[in-house]
């Protein structure tokens, strides 16, 4: 018998998903919406200084699929102004005047960006050279801004502050400053967009790395691949400064999560960094490379392995992560690490290499990793968003809402889960078909091409809707 | 304090049917073009017409909620609780169509380009029906107070929700038809020209038919904006009802200036009217605009972003208009090239 009572579920954990899932498709966008156009200008900048034909056609290209990527992740973005709504009111409700605050902000830069894009894109042929340039600078500034503004709202969660509750824990007053720059906020802000450098870079560098494997060796592959890659490798260490920072932040001030990351069941001083392993139900930790003294070091590395970190005992159980968000946490946090320390290397490499040899590595093994590096670092910065995220739970608001408490009633959620699921899905396989076919569309008609910033007439007729 | 509030959201509202109301009105354009061949010029223009800023647009929305959710959290949560289906058909409606849109002008094989086409042009409906009916449902005080939900059915499937839907996609035709005469004006098409003004013709008529319809509809369903109609709000209504006549008139001879800018003013008067007629409710007779509001200090926080979005995007986005009115983008962008 199809009756009502079949289709109702309970939303908590269908809202969850729904939004998980949605974020973690949008944090794949973020990205490239916000260093693409840095790359893009550099390319532009070098084409115009030096006449680099390579070069300017870069631009020109980049800027072509900066435009369906970002159209892709402002629509995505809008689903998730929905979502807030739709899938967490009564956290909306009781908090929107707080944590809505910094979206006000973001709001200006993403208008900023979509208004300069467009400019930027369409005036390729018709602004002069050094104007057009100059027209794609706010879109870089936008998109810096713009996460800061965004991870603020996620600090805020982290770290709320900036409001007076009356005795029925209604927010009476809110000091933005205060809600905006949260504790958590600079440190958070600061990885988010490095992040971004970091993976915008790999993903578009892996691409050339690609089609040097595939032997196109030519000029055009090799600047297109030492602009992005050379952006990534720059922020790695830096990078991995700020992660460093981060985690130590985390231990000062989200024992819960920090005893989750490094697994530590009760309280101690002299904690190994377990490598893998597993929380048990009983509360011991079985498996995993355990190095001895190393997180208690790392914590604090004034007072070494004496360092005391809090154990997950420490806390109720109703206000810690489940044994299974632990071992996701944890899990999280080796493949953020893992990863994020190769692709140190693999940065590394490439820096000695044009310190010692003037030029890029040039073995296949390299161009290989470079491949993959920038699938690997989307994975890492997937992981980081796990640790930050899950290591978070059960709150929604740290020590004054749940996740259980903030979700909509509404018992039809798994149904539109499961139409996002399929929309993004569909979505998500178009972008990337598209794509390719541009550049299979780009490289075929190379030669035939019309010079970028060439006379009006070089601009071909409006193509019939139809072929 | 949330006075100034509640008149940024509205500055908000009326862009968003301006501009986004323009953008669905084309794609309504697109959906009844006809056959591949048939329609290939109508959907060319559409085409050419809205590419330059169509991401711009939905900034707007993401504008309005964000206000809506930070100055007035209560009157958000209970509509997001309430009238969850028609929101939730609105957010897929603006997935499939922003890809629709992006990805019809990507790929080259035609049965492709009729499917993005499709998913483009049906959402174009669907999603503009749905926001009158959110609407509806607010103006017939469906949506309670408190952050609770109303009835998740009867909310958004009322004869004022109904009456919204229609006017909505009805009005973001007839603006996209004015526009498009405008357009192709521009570009010397004069067949395309007289094909929409034909159809900006029919849309003023059937705007004109469902409005009068929906006094009565108001005046049984919604008394309270109906009141508020017919006292606070009735300068705007006349001026919604002037200008709209003088455009249609404008229309009929012809006349190829001013009717773009009077038929952009009758609905931005209509929309403003709804706004004066339910004031000074966020949602009508139970919860005020004061009573929403959040804590100045918040509220402070916005109209800050607001001013500091008028003077650095204000420029922008007037540049942005101009380099497309003076014809100064050519049709490149998602295009690739090809």
């Amino acid at each position: 018998v199809f009756d009502a009572a079949l289709l109702a579920v309970d939303p908590v954990p269908w809202a969850r998903a729904q939004m998980a899932f949605t974020l973690a498709c949008h944090i794949i966008l973020v990205p490239l919406g916000v260093s693409w156009a840095a790359m893009t200008l550099i390319a532009n900048y070098r084409g115009l200084r030096r006449g680099d034909r390579d070069a300017l056609e870069l631009a020109q290209r980049w800027s072509k699929y900066m435009a369906v990527t970002f159209a892709v992740g402002a629509v995505s973005g809008t689903v998730l102004t929905f979502e807030f709504g739709l899938l967490w009111p009564r956290f909306m409700g009781r908090w929107g005047d707080a944590f809505g605050i910094p979206f006000a902000f973001e709001g200006i830069f993403f208008f900023m960006e979509a208004i300069f894009i467009s400019i930027y894109i369409f005036g390729w042929r018709r602004l002069r050279p050094w104007a057009h340039f100059w027209s794609g600078v706010p879109i870089v500034l936008a998109g810096i801004l713009g996460s800061a503004s965004v991870v603020a709202a996620n600090a805020w969660m982290n770290s709320p502050s900036g409001f007076t509750l009356n005795q029925a824990g209604e927010i009476v007053k809110v000091d933005p400053l205060a809600v905006i720059f949260n504790d958590s906020m600079p440190l958070q802000a600061a990885h988010m967009i490095l992040a971004a450098y970091v993976v915008g870079g790999f993903l578009v560098a892996s691409v050339y790395a690609v089609g040097m494997l595939r032997g196109r060796r030519d000029r055009y592959h090799r600047v297109g691949f030492i602009i992005a890659f050379t952006v990534a490798a720059i922020a790695m260490p830096i990078q991995m400064g700020v992660g460093d920072s981060l985690a130590r932040w985390v231990y000062n001030n989200q024992p819960i999560k920090f005893a989750a990351i490094e697994l530590v069941p009760t309280t101690s001083s002299d904690v190994p960094e377990t490598i893998l392993g597993r929380l048990n139900d009983d509360g011991t930790v079985s498996g995993g490379i355990p190095i001895p003294g190393l997180a208690s070091w790392l914590s604090d590395p004034s007072t070494g392995t004496a360092t005391v970190i809090k154990g997950l005992d420490s806390f109720p159980t109703g206000e810690r992560p489940t044994i299974r968000q632990v071992n996701i946490v944890h899990l999280a946090w080796d493949a953020m690490v893992g990863l994020g320390t190769l692709l140190l290397l693999l940065s590394i490499w490439y820096g000695a290499s044009w310190l010692f040899r003037r030029d890029m590595p040039k073995s296949k093994l390299f161009l290989r990793i470079a491949a993959a590096s920038g699938v690997l670092a989307v994975i890492t910065m997937e992981a980081g968003w796990v640790v930050t995220e899950v290591g978070r739970q059960p709150w929604i608001v740290y020590k004054h809402m749940k996740v259980e408490h903030a979700a909509t009633g509404n018992t039809g959620v798994w149904i539109t889960f499961l139409v996002v699921a399929a929309l993004y899905v569909g979505v998500g396989t178009t972008t990337i078909l598209v794509l390719r076919g541009m550049s299979r569309r780009f490289r075929a008609g190379r030669e035939e091409e019309a010079v970028p910033y060439g006379p009006r007439d070089a601009v071909k007729a409006p193509e019939p809707a139809e072929r | 304090m949330s006075t100034a509030a509640a008149i940024v959201l509205f500055v908000g509202i009326v862009a968003y049917a301006l501009f986004g109301g323009a953008d669905f009105g084309a794609g309504f354009w697109d959906l009844v073009a006809g056959g591949t061949k048939g329609g290939a010029r109508p959907r060319a223009l559409i085409d050419h017409a809205i590419a330059p800023v169509w991401e711009a647009n939905h900034v707007w929305l993401i504008f309005c909620f964000v206000v809506l959710w930070t100055c007035f959290p209560e009157a958000y949560a209970s509509i997001t609780l309430t009238l969850f289906v028609p929101l939730t058909l609105a957010a897929f409606g603006i997935v499939l169509r922003g890809a629709g849109f992006a990805f019809r002008k990507a790929v080259l094989r035609t049965s492709s380009r009729r499917n993005f086409g499709a998913a483009f042009a049906v959402s174009s409906v669907v999603v503009p029906y749905c926001f009158g009916a959110v609407v509806g449902g607010i103006a017939s005080g469906r949506v309670p107070a408190g952050g609770e939900a109303g009835d998740p059915v009867s909310s958004w499937v009322n004869p004022t929700s109904i009456l919204g839907g229609v006017l909505a996609v009805v009005v973001a035709s007839y603006l996209a038809a004015n526009y498009l005469v405008w357009d192709a004006r521009r570009m010397s098409d004069h067949d395309m020209a007289a094909y929409f003004r034909r159809r900006a013709l029919g849309a003023a008529v059937v705007a004109g038919v469902v409005a009068i319809a929906g006094i009565f509809v108001l005046r049984a369903d919604a008394r309270y904006v109906f009141d508020g109609l017919t006292s606070r709000a009735l300068p705007l209504v006349i001026a919604s009802i002037g200008a709209g006549a003088v455009a249609l008139l404008f229309l009929w001879r012809g006349a190829p200036r001013g009717t773009r800018v009077l038929a952009a003013g009758a609905v931005a008067s209509m929309v403003l009217a709804w706004g004066v007629a339910q004031w000074d409710y966020m949602l009508p007779e139970s919860l005020t605009v004061s009573q929403a509001a959040a804590p100045s200090g918040t509220i402070g926080a916005v109209l800050v972003a607001v001013g500091i979005a008028a003077v650095l995007i204000g420029p922008g986005f007037v540049l942005l208009y101009t380099l497309d009115q003076r014809g100064a983008l050519p049709e490149e962008g998602v295009d690739a090239g090809t």
